[in-house]
This record gives C-alpha cells, structure tokens and sequence, in this order.
C-alpha cells in the first residue's frame, strides 16, 4: 500500500518542471486543433480531391456516392480541355476581363480614395457613406437591380436611350427605338455591363484603402510639393504612389485575385449557365460540372487550371504581406 | 472654383454609388403600373407596400413562402458564425497568446487558405456532402461556409486578443484564478466586442453565398434566400415590384451589419500595410 502511494507522488515530484512545460507547451496546440482541422477537411482537403478528381471520368452521382468505380483517364480531361478551341474563348475571357477590371477598379478607386482625402469634412463623409452603400450591397442583389435598370422595356437605361431625340440616336447607333432591345445579347455588351457591375461593387473597397493609406502618410510632403508648383499629375506619381507603393501592390493583388473568379454576378447577369459565348473559367467549369449531363472530372480539370493561375497571383501575395508585417 | 469641382466630383461618385440601392428600394415602394410606365418616376410618387405584402403573405411554390427561405438563410448564417466564433476564438488565442514552433507557418497557411478559390472546391465538396450523406440539408450548407469563414474571422480575432493586456490574465492567475476561469471571466468579456465585429462578417459570408447552395440543396422548401430569388425571379418576364421588394428585404440586414464594422475590414485585409 505504502509503495502504491508513494511512487506516483515521487515521480509527480520528480517531474513537475518538465511535465507543467510539457502542457504549456501543449495547449496552444490543442487550442488551435479544431480549427486545424476544419481548414483541413473543409479546405485543404477538397482542394487535393479536385486535383485527384481530375484524374478520372466521373460522369455520374453515382461514381460520386461510390456507387460506381472510377475509370482512371490520367492527363484526358486536360488534353481535352486543352484540345479544344472553345477553351482558348474562355481564357481570353477571363483574362481580358480580369484585366479590364483590375485597371478601371484600381484607376476608380484611387481617384475616389484622392478625392476623398481633399474634400471637407462634411462632404466626405457624406461621399463616403454613399461609396460604402455599394460595397455593402451583396453580389446577388447588386446585379439583380442593375439587371432591372438594364430592363429591355421599363428599364431606366432603355428610357435614357429612348429619350435621346431620334436623329442624333439614328446617325450614333442607327436605331431610335430601343424598347425590346437586349442589351445582354452581345458578348461585347454584356461584358460592358458586366465590368460596370463588378467595377461598381468593388472600387470601394479600392478607394477605402487608398484614402486609409492616404491618412497614415505625413501631408507636409504634398504642401511642399504644391507650393513648389508642382502639378497634381507629377504629386501623385513623384510622391503619393512610391510612399503607398505596398498599398496598391496588395491591392492589385486581391483584385486580380477576385476578378479572375467572379461567378454570381455573371451567373445572375446571364440568368443561368447557357450563355456559353460569354463563359469564364469559373462558370464554365461549373457548367461543365453541374449542367446535364454531368462532367465532373472535366469541370474538376478547369477548377485546378484556374486555380494554378490564382496560386501563382497568390504568391505574390502573401510575400508581400510578409514583408509588411516584418518591417510593422 | 477648384472646391466647386472637387464638391461636383464627389457628388457624381456618390449618385454612382448608392443609385442602385436607391433605385431598389424606390422601385419596390411603387405600384406596378409606374414601375411599368414608359417615364420612369424618381420618386415614387403613390407609394405602397403592395410588392412586400404579396412577398410576405403569399406562397411562391405551395406551402412554401418568402418567410420560409428567409428562415432557412437566417438559420445557416446564425449557426455559422456560432460555430466559426467558437473555433475563432480558441485558435485567436492560441497565435496571440503563446509563442510555439508552428505559429508562424499557422499563420502564413491562415493567408493562403484565405486565396483558395472557393468556386474551385464546389466539386470535391459536392463529393464530400454526398459521401456524407448531407445532399439537400441546411447542415450541409452551415458545415461549408464554417470552413470558408473560419480563416479570416482567426486572423481578425487575434488582433483582438493580442490588444487585451496580458496583466490582467496574469494578475487572475495570480489571483487563483484557473486557466478555464481566466479564459471566461477576463479574456472572454474583453474579446466580446471584437467577436461581435468577426462575427457580422462570417453572418455575410454565409448570407450572401449563392453556388454552394445552389448546388447542394436540391428541395425547393430547403432553398435559401439567395437560390430562391435567383430561382424564382431570373425568369425572363420578371414582375420587378416584387423582385426588388425581396431584394431589398435582403439587402438591408446586411448593409445594416456591414456599416456597423466596414473600419475593421479594411485593416483586417491590408493587414498592415498602411503602418508606414
């Protein structure tokens, strides 16, 4: 008996120092386990099983359930992704698009985020609540009512045409009714009414940051500039842009990143996955997924070539990130 | 002069801005013959609640109405941001607490994961749900955007936690106070309003979210709002009354929520970068 109670407690003695560093050293862990693992399953898990999807002909819900074996067609979707002209549409899509909307973002966004900074108290915040209504404003809805404004017959842009007098609308666009007019009919238009879209919901984000940037840097430097009589044009360029030069970096960064995969507002825009000659990389490998009849090793094959374009915008990320957080 | 262009300029951004909100909610108050009408109104000018009582009264497929999608979102999202604040806080902690070997490489995966194409994991976790037995059920929603909002509401949070002083924890230690005890009564109360702020943030991410549940929900009566209104409103004869009435009852929790923490949003996603 004695033996029995006297050993556990000698060794609890002996290894006290050790085992407390041993649980704080443990608890950090433990704290963070659910949240490992979630990131795990939900996350990183899904993002190799598109990549091993990608691998097989999975044409079936069926093969999905396990129901049915997976025939094993290694690099075929990619060669048939690759092979196929319709592809190269697309990636001129996505990456023209992408592009347009990155730079009328940015270009926007800045100019709010410096016209922001220069106007009164009063009026700025007013400027400001408004730009925040179109930030806060969800995807969904946001398209919905540019939809309803882009209405072929009630719509306010069709009105606007309408109320253009007859001749000038005649010589511009050689028609002067534009009631019944689809607006969303040609590739080129709806991608113009698409980038307003997206231009609309994002540059506040752009201008927000810019003119918080703006804040953090000392305005001396730009009174001197100006009383030297240097143009606002050779300000911002010699001055406001080195100084915020990790500012916009991120920022087109994160644009760059959220332009290559819109989905809601083109899927909302288009009323659906039918538009085929307005297809980008996201919808399209939704199409090829989820449209009868279903592809999923196909669709999973885009989703890891758009996402091989994204890990590279990433990378150019995070270094950047990293950087700022050590010199902060 | 110069202050009479600035003040023009401002105007027109935020005419730009905020006339699409406008316009949804003014439509929605109109009846449907000046919504239809060849001039449109500015304003309206015999404003009704008409589109909103039919939404709200009235069934869009039999025994199912607005309210029960309305329900089916705000049920998601709820559970959403329980969970993810919950997992949030424990891992916020754990990086802003304690030094240990693989916090850093935590945090650099926090970024990364935070890049990863969410529309690219739409198959694998359509795999994923139907192996699970989950096809058609709101837990599947709930359990996939716990894991879309989770990376950003810990990297959010630990700022927080970082910005509690470390005294007090330690002077309730010194006190007697247990780890369980310490994390409850000082750290908890402290956080509670940057939980709050991660919170509204997780509630938009899974409010808002349309692919996800419009690919795993299947039954009409399991839709949630954003599948329902692209369901039954994206028809091409659309009855806009309506349409915006249901947008507008959408929208405006989340501009309301959004306006409430926007500051944090934006050093949340600089992370930084304007310390100069």
């Amino acid at each position: 008996m004695t033996t029995l109670t006297e050993v556990p407690e000698a060794a609890a003695a002996r290894e006290t120092p050790a085992r407390r560093r041993r649980r704080v050293d443990r608890l950090p862990y433990l704290l963070l386990l659910p949240a490992l693992l979630i990131i795990g399953v939900l996350l990183l898990w899904p993002l190799g099983q598109v990549v091993v999807m990608s691998f097989y002909r999975l044409n079936s819900v069926r093969q999905l359930r396990g129901d049915r074996e997976w025939p094993w067609v290694g690099l075929g979707n990619y060669t048939d992704i690759l092979s196929d002209p319709f592809f190269l549409t697309v990636l001129r899509n996505t990456v023209l698009f992408a592009a347009a909307n990155v730079l009328l973002t940015m270009v926007l966004g800045t100019l709010v985020g410096l016209l922001l900074n220069r106007l009164g108290r009063k009026m700025a915040t007013f400027v400001a609540s408004c730009v925040m209504l179109a930030w806060a404003t969800p995807a969904l809805t946001g398209t919905i009512v540019w939809k309803w404004i882009f209405d072929d017959t009630s719509g306010l842009v069709t009105w606007l045409f309408n109320a253009l007098p007859d001749g000038l609308s005649n010589s511009l666009f050689g028609r002067s009714d534009w009631t019944g007019y689809g607006w969303f009919n040609s590739p080129l238009l709806f991608f113009a009414i698409l980038t307003l879209v997206v231009v609309w919901h994002s540059f506040p984000f752009i201008a927000v940051s810019v003119l918080a940037g703006l804040k953090s840097v000392p305005s001396e430097l730009h009174e001197a500039a100006r009383v030297d009589g240097a143009s606002p044009w050779r300000v911002f360029w010699k001055i406001t842009f080195p100084l915020l030069r990790p500012v916009f970096g991120i920022l087109i960064v994160l644009s760059t990143i959220w332009d290559f995969k819109v989905f809601t507002q083109q899927f909302v825009l288009a009323g659906g996955t039918q538009d085929r000659p307005t297809f980008m990389l996201a919808i399209y490998s939704y199409a090829e997924a989820f449209s009868p009849p279903p592809k999923y090793g196909l669709g999973a094959a885009i989703a890891v070539i758009l996402t091989l374009i994204l890990l590279v915008v990433t990378g150019f990320y995070v270094r950047m990130v990293l950087r700022q957080e050590d010199e902060s | 002069m110069k202050k009479v262009a600035l003040n023009g300029a401002g105007l027109l951004v935020a005419l730009f801005a905020a006339f699409p909100v406008y316009w949804m909610i003014s439509t929605s108050l109109k009846p449907s013959n000046e919504i239809f009408s060849a001039t449109p109104q500015p304003v309206p000018t015999h404003p009704t609640l008409a589109h909103y009582r039919e939404i709200l009264t009235g069934n869009l497929i039999p025994g199912v109405s607005f309210l029960d999608f309305f329900l089916n979102s705000a049920l998601v999202a709820v559970s959403t941001v329980v969970l993810s604040g919950l997992v949030a806080l424990l891992a916020a902690t754990a990086v802003a607490r304690f030094r240990f070997r693989l916090r850093t490489s935590f945090l650099i995966m926090l970024l990364v994961v935070q890049m990863i194409p969410l529309e690219a994991l739409v198959i694998p976790l359509f795999l994923m749900i139907q192996r699970l037995g989950l096809y058609n059920t709101l837990p599947s929603l709930i359990l996939t955007y716990l894991g879309f909002s989770l990376p950003f509401a810990v990297w959010m949070l630990r700022g927080f936690v970082a910005a509690v002083p470390k005294e007090l924890e330690e002077a309730a230690a010194i006190d007697g106070a247990s780890r369980a005890q310490t994390f409850r009564r000082v750290l908890f109360p402290l956080v509670a309003p940057g939980l709050v702020a991660t919170s509204i943030f997780s509630f938009i991410t899974a409010w808002n979210e349309l692919i996800f549940a419009l690919t795993f929900i299947n039954d009409q009566g399991s839709y949630t709002l954003p599948v329902a209104m692209t369901f039954f409103f994206g028809r091409d004869d659309t009855n806009w009354g309506p349409v915006m009435a249901a947008s507008t009852l959408f929208t405006l929790p989340v501009i309301i929520f959004f306006l409430l923490v926007q500051r944090r949003m934006v050093s949340g996603l600089v992370a930084g970068a304007v310390k100069g």
